[in-house]
Order: structure tokens, then sequence, then C-alpha cells
């Protein structure tokens, strides 16, 4: 039991990076992003792309010091948080934009944004197929903790790092000019535009934001299990249940509902066969929508 | 001589069949969205419940070497009509649930607790391989009628019997949309305010469009499966099971019957077609990746029907303007 | 000098239209009132006039600057701020982070107006650090007209700043406003009080998207038929 609640609490951190970035995007745009999963996948795949460069080349091979994956894939990220990002950007200006110029219907960027998944995993499929991939081969270092936890010692890099991520979208939602207008917009984007603020532009940079985590969240993911190309789908009904019930446009909220949704799913595999996993998720989206539909952490509407 | 054309003919016959499948999908579709405005992203669960149920209706229960291959919770080899009979019913009670449980929720809501709803149902089959043989399914479905002529020409056959099941359902909710329960049904589409104003109880309505348009899709789903004469829970997947028909019907024309059926022929076109052509043109060893390029195909078409969509497909109420 | 003039609205929310050509005009200095019962297309006038909404038919001039259809995030830059009668403060932010994005678009240094702003509504001081969201209605208020007032502008258009709140705190309210007249600003306040014309220079009467009465507020008070039939009197 002890085990499942760690691997939750890991499975959670993976799921608040992309919830964070989901639940912005919901609060400005009223856009509820269905690609924001497949383009975590994108991500993974950006980052196996270098990492498979490196090893083709022989560029940093040498693993970084206990965990599994050399330093090309530490180097990968880079190239793979960038992408994201121009990635997001491209997407928002050819679809998501010219619908929210033309006044439409929330649901209409909501089809739209699962063409828009559909086609990003194609393309993954076609370029990879079906196979899982690894970032690295080879053994998995183990950590022997009390309480009968086994833990790679790659899960601990994922915690650090997802939380570092987490603290620095934090760091630059409250103390800067930019990461405040941001909560405005995402808080009241109509009165954020009464007061002059350009939503456009601030929409760029919530886009950045939410490709960087996006990225991120891929490659801890990939590390974690494997990379194929339906891992970001898997991931989208917790990442819809974690948006939920934290709460539209609510970062903390997502925070805790990504760790929530962790926790709920990895604890559930005690009664419930793993595969089952995004039904529990579905099962907490309902319970919240039924009952508390504004979130847990809710913003009350003033 | 004659060959090539009797395969061509042969091949627009269960192109046919698969399109008007899926033509009855659409309209099902369509009295949930275009006539009654809910939003069902989880048409792939009534495709599953369909097939399974008729398929369960109507398979012996395995004997023999066959148990230990084959798992199911029951079988009574019921005759194909009893089948599609059932697949309707169960159909229309599992919507009765759901309908019970997501119907007062607001739209956007509805939609993905539909989505979670058919993964929860794909989920549940795959996994409980008591039920239904799990991820390996159900094979050798009963076809019926399929004495009638030599196995080659089976398509036709099975076309005449999937057009007849059209063509009822097809005047079933022309009729149900003009009587005054589709008006009913039409009034809370475009405001719900204001019919609840009328006083006529709006949730029991939209239950009543819910439960109608998911025995379609059951029947749908049946006649899927004694086509196909096999079924498993891959194959009651989104993009296969619900987005498709999304698009068929955006793409035909909401709120019409016969732009129901036009799209889905255009669509299924596009995606045999396609099929067909990447097959053809892809190199060795790629064949197993190639049908993925419909993925793209329906997304990018998906995406460039929403952008450019003529007006009306999804409402355009706009109170504020945003820029 | 006429700051504002709205000449011939035309404007509604979907197909429906709220308002039917409606004018007004506003001098540089005044107070003036907008009242009228529920639904009269109060705030609709001041959306359309800010931006929110896009006017069917009609002008907007500020300044004697057509501003007609522009976005209300351009309008900001121009002088004129906005207090919406609902939705009107950012609740997850704190007070603090409340007034700084009311000054964002401001390039100068505004913390003196920040410490003016706490002058002025000093009750605000103490709670610098709370949530917005969890401020009582009369703050609230006074947070969101100090966020409005953070650009300095040289119009500022309330919407209903006493609703919700207790007599006491509508007098301070409307206290409030009528300092700030006294320092400069240009005042368009709807209101559903008729306390409000106590404190105004002129007064426009609307109902059904159309204007029912206009004239300086003394007469309007002393207008017997007016007072019966729109003042509640």
């Amino acid at each position: 039991m002890a085990e499942l609640i760690v691997y939750g609490i890991i499975l959670g951190s993976i799921i608040a990076l992309g919830s964070v970035g989901l639940t912005l995007i919901w609060g400005i745009t009223e856009l509820f992003n269905c690609a924001h999963g497949d383009q975590i996948t994108v991500g993974a795949y950006i980052a196996l792309i270098f990492t498979s460069l490196f090893a083709r080349i022989g560029f940093l091979q040498a693993k970084v010091g206990p965990f599994s994956f050399s330093w090309g894939l530490l180097l990968s990220f880079i190239p793979a948080i960038l992408i994201s990002v121009v990635l997001a950007i491209l997407i928002d200006r050819w679809v998501y934009k010219p619908l929210r110029k033309t006044g439409a219907h929330f649901m209409t960027g909501f089809i739209a944004s699962i063409g828009v998944a559909w086609a990003m995993r194609g393309l993954i499929y076609i370029i990879w197929g079906a196979e899982f991939h690894f970032y690295a081969k080879g053994l998995r270092p183990m950590l022997f903790l009390p309480l009968g936890i086994k833990l790679r010692t790659d899960e601990i890099f994922i915690m650090v790092v997802a939380w570092a991520a987490v603290a620095a979208v934090y760091l630059f939602l409250n103390r800067t000019k930019m990461g405040k207008a941001i909560r405005a917009l995402a808080d009241n984007a109509s009165l954020a535009r009464v007061a002059g603020i350009n939503t456009e532009r601030m929409l760029i940079w919530t886009w950045g934001i939410a490709g960087v985590l996006i990225a991120i969240a891929g490659i801890l993911y990939g590390i974690e299990t494997q990379l194929r190309p339906e891992m970001g789908w898997i991931f989208l009904l917790p990442l819809f249940a974690a948006v939920i019930l934290g709460g539209k446009g609510s970062i903390t909220g997502a925070l805790a509902g990504g760790i929530i949704l962790g926790l709920a799913q990895q604890v559930s595999t005690m009664w419930l066969q793993p595969t089952y996993k995004p039904a529990v998720a579905f099962l907490l989206m309902i319970l919240v929508l039924i009952f508390r539909p504004k979130g847990i952490f809710g913003r009350r509407k003033v | 001589m004659g060959l090539p054309i009797y395969g061509l003919l042969s091949f627009l016959a269960s192109f046919a069949v698969m399109a008007s499948i899926y033509a009855i999908f659409a309209i099902g579709l369509n009295v949930h969205w275009g006539y009654t405005g809910l939003l069902n992203f989880g048409i792939a669960g009534f495709f599953a419940i369909g097939a399974y149920t008729s398929a369960l209706v109507t398979s012996p229960m395995p004997t023999g070497v066959l148990a230990s291959y084959i798992k199911q919770a029951f079988g009574l080899n019921a005759p194909f009509l009893v089948g599609v009979l059932s697949a309707a019913v169960v159909s229309g009670l599992i919507a009765a649930l759901v309908g019970l449980l997501t119907l007062r929720l607001s739209e956007g809501y509805l939609a993905i607790s539909t989505i979670g709803i058919a993964e929860s149902i794909r989920i549940f089959f795959n996994n409980e391989s008591w039920l239904a043989n799990g991820p390996q399914g159900l094979i050798g479905l009963p076809q019926p009628l399929s004495n009638i002529l030599p196995p080659a020409y089976y398509s036709y056959v099975y076309l005449v019997i999937v057009l007849i099941f059209l063509a009822v359902i097809y005047v079933a909710v022309e009729r149900g949309i003009r009587s005054p329960w589709g008006r009913v049904l039409r009034a809370i589409k475009e405001d719900e305010v204001m019919s609840s104003a009328d006083g006529k109880n709006v949730f029991f309505f939209k239950l009543q469009a819910l439960v109608f348009g998911a025995m379609i899709m059951g029947i749908g789903g049946a006649l899927y499966a004694h086509y196909s004469a096999a079924i498993q829970p891959g194959v009651f997947e989104p993009l296969f099971g619900t987005f498709i028909i999304w698009t068929m019907l955006i793409l035909g024309g909401t709120g019409n019957n016969k732009g129901a059926i036009l799209g889905s022929f255009i669509v299924w076109s596009l995606w045999s077609w396609s099929t067909f052509f990447i097959l053809k043109v892809v190199p060795r060893g790629f064949e197993t990746r190639a049908p993925y390029i419909r993925y793209i195909l329906i997304g990018l078409l998906l995406v460039i029907i929403m952008v450019r969509r003529p007006k009306g497909i999804i409402g355009e109420e706009r109170q504020v303007s945003k820029f | 000098m006429s700051i504002l003039t709205v000449d011939s609205i035309v404007a509604g929310y979907g197909s429906m239209e709220v308002l039917h050509g409606v004018s007004l005009e506003v001098e540089k200095g005044q107070i003036v009132c907008l009242l009228g019962p529920n639904g009269a297309g109060k705030t609709t006038l001041l959306r359309a006039v800010f931006g929110v909404m896009r006017p069917w038919q009609g002008k907007v001039l500020f300044k004697d600057q057509d501003i007609s259809g522009f976005p209300s995030e351009s309008i900001a830059h121009l002088g004129m701020c906005y207090v919406p009668q609902e939705d009107n403060i950012f609740p997850s932010l704190t007070v603090q982070e409340n007034l700084e994005m009311g000054a964002f678009i401001r390039k100068d240094d505004w913390q003196p107006r920040l410490e003016e702003i706490y002058g002025f509504f000093p009750d605000l001081t103490d709670r610098r650090k709370s949530r917005a969201g969890e401020l009582s209605g009369g703050m609230r208020q006074m947070l969101a007209i100090g966020r409005a007032l953070m650009l300095n502008p040289e119009l500022l258009l309330l919407d209903e700043p006493s609703t919700g709140l207790a007599p006491f705190l509508v007098n301070q309210i409307f206290d409030r406003i009528k300092t700030l007249n006294e320092q400069g600003v240009t005042i368009l306040v709807v209101e559903q009080n008729a306390q409000a014309l106590q404190s105004a220079d002129k007064a426009y009467i609307l109902e059904g998207g159309e204007k029912q009465a206009e004239g300086s507020a003394q007469e309007l008070l002393e207008d017997k038929e007016i007072g019966k039939l729109y003042l509640g009197r």
C-alpha cells in the first residue's frame, strides 16, 4: 500500500504538470484542449528523436549519475521544450485563434482540438509505429526504502524535476507582471481586457508555459514507463478529471487535482486491474461534476 | 474476364454496407445532437453494447474444446432479429442509466462524461474476460441468410438487410421529429430556458431522446457485429466508434437525416479509399503503419470543418464580443 | 466640452435587440447619472460604450475621437475606465495584485498612485494581502473602483456601484464618487437607486432600451411624474 501511495504521488506529479497548462488555457479561453495528451506524447517523442540521434553518433552517452538515462537525454529536454512551445503557439494561431475571432461556440474548439489530437497521433504512429520505445536500455537502478518500498533512482529525478518545474511556474505566475496578468486573465478574462491587458499576447505566454510543462511531462512519463503513441491519450481522462476537480483556471487546484488523481488511480489497483485506471479517473470526475461542479477548489464567482 | 468487375462490385457492396451502418449511427447521433442538442461523445459505448449484446444473444455457449478458448457469460443462440432487438433494448437501458447520471450536467461536462463512459465500457469488456472473452473478443458470429447465395456474394445479401433497417429507422426518426414530441426536442435545443418555462419537463424529454438515439446506435452495433462476424474491444475506440460519426454528421449537415446519410457515405469513402490507395503506394514494411494515415486525414478534416465551418454547425451565440 | 457622446446606439444579444437607439452626452467635469429599472439596457449601454460589446448601429465619441467598435483593450489606453457591475475584481488575486493589474498598461511609476488609492480607500490598506474573492461586498466595490482608478482616467464609467450594499456603505461610495469628481474625474454612473441623483449634475432615464427623460438632476428630482414612474416615490 505504501508503495502504491508513493507511485501515486509520482504519477500524480506528472499529471499535475499537464493539468496546470490545461487549466490555464481553459480558464482564459474556454478551450478544453483534447490535444493536450497528444501534445505530451509529441514532447516525449521529440526527446526520443534527439536521444536516438545522440546515441547514433555516440554523443553524450554516459549515464547520468545513478540514473538509467544518458546525458543525451538531459540535453534533449531543450529541443523538446522549444519545439513543444512553438507547436503549441502555432496550433493556437492556426486553429483556435480563428475560432475566437469569429466568436465560435466553445464546443467548436473542443472538437477542433480532437482533430488536432488525432492528426498528431497519426503522425507518431506513422513515424514510429505502434511498438514501445525507451529512452534507455538496460538496468534501472533501484533504491530500497523502508516499508518495503522499491524506488527507482529515476523516480527521484522525476519528482525533483516535476516539482522544480511547478515551483518555477509558481514563481513566474506570482512574482512577475506577466504572470500576474495571466492569472488575472484566468480569473476574469473580460475584466482583464477592460483593464487594457492584451489577451492575445498573454495567451502566447500561456501556451508557452503550457508547452514547457507538456514537454517535461512527456519526457518524465517516458522515463517512468515507456513511449507509445497512445501514451498521451491515456493521460487525457486523468488530466480532464484533475482539472475539473481543481476548478477552472485554478492552478493550485490543478496541482492538487493531479496528485489526487495519481493517488486514486494507483490505489485503485489494489482492487481493480490496472487497465481500469482511466475508468477510475472518470468516476472521480463524474462524482465531482454531480456534487461539486465548480471543483473542490473551484473559484467562487464574485 | 468478368472477375475484376465482380471484384469491384463486391468491394462496392461491402463499402455500401459499412457506409449504411454508419449512416444508422449518424442518424442516431442526429437524434441526440442535431435535434436535441445533446453532446454525445460516447457513441462508441452504445456501439459496443449493441454489438456485444447481439453477439452474446445470438451465439451458442461454447462447448467442448472451444470452451477453453472462448469465455462468455451467456449464449442464447437466438435468431438474428432477436439479437438486434436485444441490442436496441439493452442500449436503451444503459442510455437511461447514463442519462439519469449525466443529463443534468452542462453541455461541456456532458460531452466529457460521455467520453469517459464509452472508454469505461470498452475497458470493462476488455478486462472482464468472463463476459465476452476479453481482448480476443468473440468470433464466428452468426450471419443471417448466409446460405441464400454463395459466400462470395454475402455482401449483397447483407446490404439489403442493412438498407431495410436504415429505411425503417429513417422513416421512424423523420416521423418522430415532425410529431409534437419532436417539436419539443427541437425547442429544447433552441433554447432550454424558454422551453422549461413552458412547463415541459426538459429533463424527461432529453432522456427520451437519449434513449431513442441510443437504441438506434445499438441496432447499428448489432448490424456491425453480424457483418464482421467478429468483434473485440479494440474496435470500439473513440476514433472509429465516435468521432468518425461526428465528422459524418457535421459534414453532411447537422439536424438533417438525409445529410447524415450523405455525410456517412462521403466520410466512409474517404476512409476506405484512402486505405485502398495507401496500401498500394506504401513501401514494404510500412503496411502496418499506413492505416494510421486515416487518423491524420480525419483529424485534419475535423479541424478544417471546424475552422471554416459554415454558419450554424455549432451554435453561434455570442453575447459579448471578445475582441 | 463634451467628453463622451453616444449617438443613437442600437445593440443587443444574439437576435434580441436591447437598445433601440439611445443617445447621451457627458460634459467634462460632470457627474452624469443613468437611471432606470432592471432590464432597461443600462448595463448594455455601458458595455457598448466600452467595447465589451459591439453596437449594431450608432457612434461613440470620446474626446471627439470616434471609438465606435473599438475593443475594450484599446479604450483603456485612451483615458476612460469602466467598472462592471458584477465580476468586477480578480477573485484569486490579492487586493494589491488587483490594483497592480489596474496599472498594467502604465509605463511609468505607478507606486505613488497606488498609495493614493490606498489613501482614498483606507479600508483596503489593511487587506493588501487578502484574496479579493474573500472581501465583503463593500470592500469589493471599493477595490473594483480602485482598480479602475489606477490609470488616472479622465472619464470613469460605473455600473451600479451600490448594488447589494448596506445603506451606510452606499453613502460612503457616493461620497467617494463626489470626491473623485471634485478631483477632476468625469463620471457616468448607472444606478437603480435614485439616491444617486442627489450627487449628480445631469441625469438620463432609460427604460425598455429607450431614453425616457433627460435633464439636470435638480429638474428630475423635482419632477413629480418622473418621481412616480421611475424613482419609486
